[in-house]
């Protein structure tokens, strides 16, 4: 819009959103701030705390006392783990509904997002079981196995929008020009595909991070990621409010910096395309 | 043409081929689990009793109805995707109307708004709870006694709003995110005339805006209820859907039965109850979705 804004409204806004998104950011803030002080100090009235002098303890005794970086490594594995294979998966499949689109392909895609509006309550109790059964329960191979499967049908839907905004001449062109198969994947498709790509694995990469449904049931201990690891502070012993944050600031910054890239996808990806 | 045929012919196998490994694992992943789950429900089928086997019939589903329980759970499920929404899609838009007017700093603001999207649940859940709720050492009741109140127990004693509260503080970046999507795309010049012709920023948001917004709030509101059916790791950290079962939802009360009451048949009828519920509003979700594929 090319209207002229007087600096003083320009100043009003800036002032109103200022305030608005310190806010709502102000859980996440006072987290951060939080993990920078003693235990003592994280219950004394705000202001108490913040002029208390300032500390890393906090963030060495939430390692030594429970493992931190453990639970951390479960988390990279089972979100990029995950990823990767549902990736692996998922591109040939985005690839041909995009450029050989048959008749069932519009139905075939819509199965595949149905599959991810099923609530996961509905299919605890049997994939619990399974768990039990085949001794996975707790285990990363049984999580990555899983994740892999609950996110497959997002990745595939993510792809295929990206890939079909691949103009479908270039590769006629190309063709007419005798390029073989093998060298319109790896000189043409793949440089205009990668984009697309790395959006759908970032996005992928931050929902399977803080997936909190499949880690909460299905592990406890030496496979839990950070999720399960948060999750045992709600039953706490004497002061934790310091080690609360610190462990949940290291939880939530690789996502809120991953996150900065990912804003455009993030509409894209979580609303299938229906909003661009 | 003959050859271009072959060559249709061909790549449409190899297409299929390319499909399959998707296709199967989906079918596995979606089929297996819920035709077990069905099994299940019919099945007399409880940990703690396994000498009681054998065909239920509609004995689970009429335990599971009949149940005070799983009245009240539907109310809650509801009361959380209703209240979750309502505060969503209300300040999402005005965020968004914010966000996009002119200022200093914005891609800040915009950080700062999307922020709780990428705070794990857990988290969420536990910092609302102790940072913040805590009537003794939280935020508010640090603010409640500096005021001279009373400090609140939000958790004891409003546990269902509390939860809808953080949930919604999680969802409301999504939100805000696919409304400002959508009003980048707002045709600026019609604004402009409009204004020039004399409507009132009002009438113009009426009038103009919203309806351009419609089709964004009805995605918001299929996506997120969706997700908000589901919601479970935000009662298990704060309230584990106390007190009694003051903030017992569906899902959580699917849990309950299934892992903390070993009831696997009474556990999987309220699973398939949920499914059923899920489906309902996923079927006008697709329609929406599917007008806008051109697959």
């Amino acid at each position: 819009m090319a209207r002229k804004v007087t600096a003083s409204t320009k100043a009003g806004n800036t002032a109103v959103a200022w305030s608005i998104g310190l806010v709502i950011s102000f859980p996440v803030l006072w987290t951060i701030l939080m993990s920078f002080h003693s235990e003592g100090d994280a219950i004394r009235p705000p202001l108490a705390m913040l002029t208390s002098p300032w500390t890393f303890d906090s963030y060495g005794e939430v390692q030594t006392r429970s493992n931190y970086s453990l639970h951390f490594f479960n988390s990279v594995v089972i979100s990029v783990g995950s990823t990767v294979l549902a990736l692996i998966i998922a591109i040939p499949a985005a690839w041909a509904m995009a450029f050989v689109s048959g008749r069932r392909t519009k139905d075939l895609l819509m199965w595949m997002l149905s599959t991810k509006m099923m609530p996961a309550v509905g299919v605890l109790i049997p994939m619990y079981l399974g768990f039990k059964a085949l001794g996975l329960l707790d285990t990363l191979t049984g999580l990555v196995m899983l994740m892999t499967l609950a996110n497959l049908p997002l990745v595939v839907w993510m792809l295929y929008t990206y890939f079909k905004e691949i103009p479908g001449e270039i590769l006629e062109a190309s063709r007419m020009d005798g390029a073989s198969l093998q060298s319109e994947i790896i000189h043409i498709l793949t440089p205009m595909a990668l984009p697309g790509i790395a959006s759908t694995l970032l996005l992928n990469v931050i929902l399977a991070w803080n997936e909190a449904f499949w880690t909460l049931q299905l592990t406890s201990s030496k496979a839990a990621p950070l999720t399960q690891f948060i999750a045992s502070y709600s039953s706490p012993e004497g002061l934790f409010y310091a080690k609360l944050s610190a462990a949940s600031t290291m939880a939530i910054a690789p996502i809120l910096i991953l996150g900065w890239f990912s804003q455009k996808q993030l509409v894209r990806g979580l609303t299938f395309g229906a909003v661009k | 043409m003959g050859k271009n045929d072959m060559a249709t012919q061909h790549s449409r196998f190899a297409g299929r081929l390319m499909v399959a490994p998707s296709v199967i694992l989906l079918f596995i992943w979606m089929i297996v689990p819920l035709v077990a789950t069905i099994w299940f429900s019919f099945r007399n089928y409880n940990l703690l009793n396994p000498t009681l086997t054998g065909w239920a019939g509609f004995n689970n589903y009429y335990y599971f109805l009949t149940d005070p329980n799983f009245l009240t759970a539907i109310w809650h499920t509801l009361a959380v995707v209703v209240g979750v929404l309502l505060i969503t899609v209300i300040g999402g838009i005005l965020l968004a109307l914010m966000l996009d007017r002119p200022m200093w700093g914005q891609g800040v603001v915009r950080i700062l708004v999307i922020a709780p999207f990428f705070v794990m649940p857990t988290v969420s859940g536990l910092v609302w709870k102790n940072l913040l709720m805590n009537p003794v050492n939280g935020m508010f009741a640090h603010i409640a006694r500096n005021l001279g109140l009373r400090p609140y127990d939000f958790l004891n004693q409003a546990p269902l709003l509390s939860i809808i509260v953080i949930v919604a503080w999680a969802w409301l970046p999504f939100a805000t995110l696919i409304f400002l999507t959508s009003l980048q795309s707002l045709d600026g010049e019609q604004q402009e005339a409009a204004e020039m012709d004399g409507a009132g920023a009002l009438s113009r948001f009426i009038y103009l805006t919203l309806p351009h917004l419609t089709r964004a709030i009805t995605v918001v509101i299929l996506i997120q209820t969706i997700f908000l059916l589901s919601v479970f790791a935000e009662i298990a950290v704060t309230t584990n859907g106390g007190p009694g079962t003051a903030s017992t939802t569906l899902t959580y009360l699917v849990y309950v039965q299934a892992l903390l009451n070993y009831d696997v048949g009474g556990g999987t009828a309220g699973g398939m109850i949920a499914v059923i519920l899920a489906n309902i509003v996923a079927f006008f979700a697709m329609r929406m979705i599917g007008k806008n594929l051109n697959a």
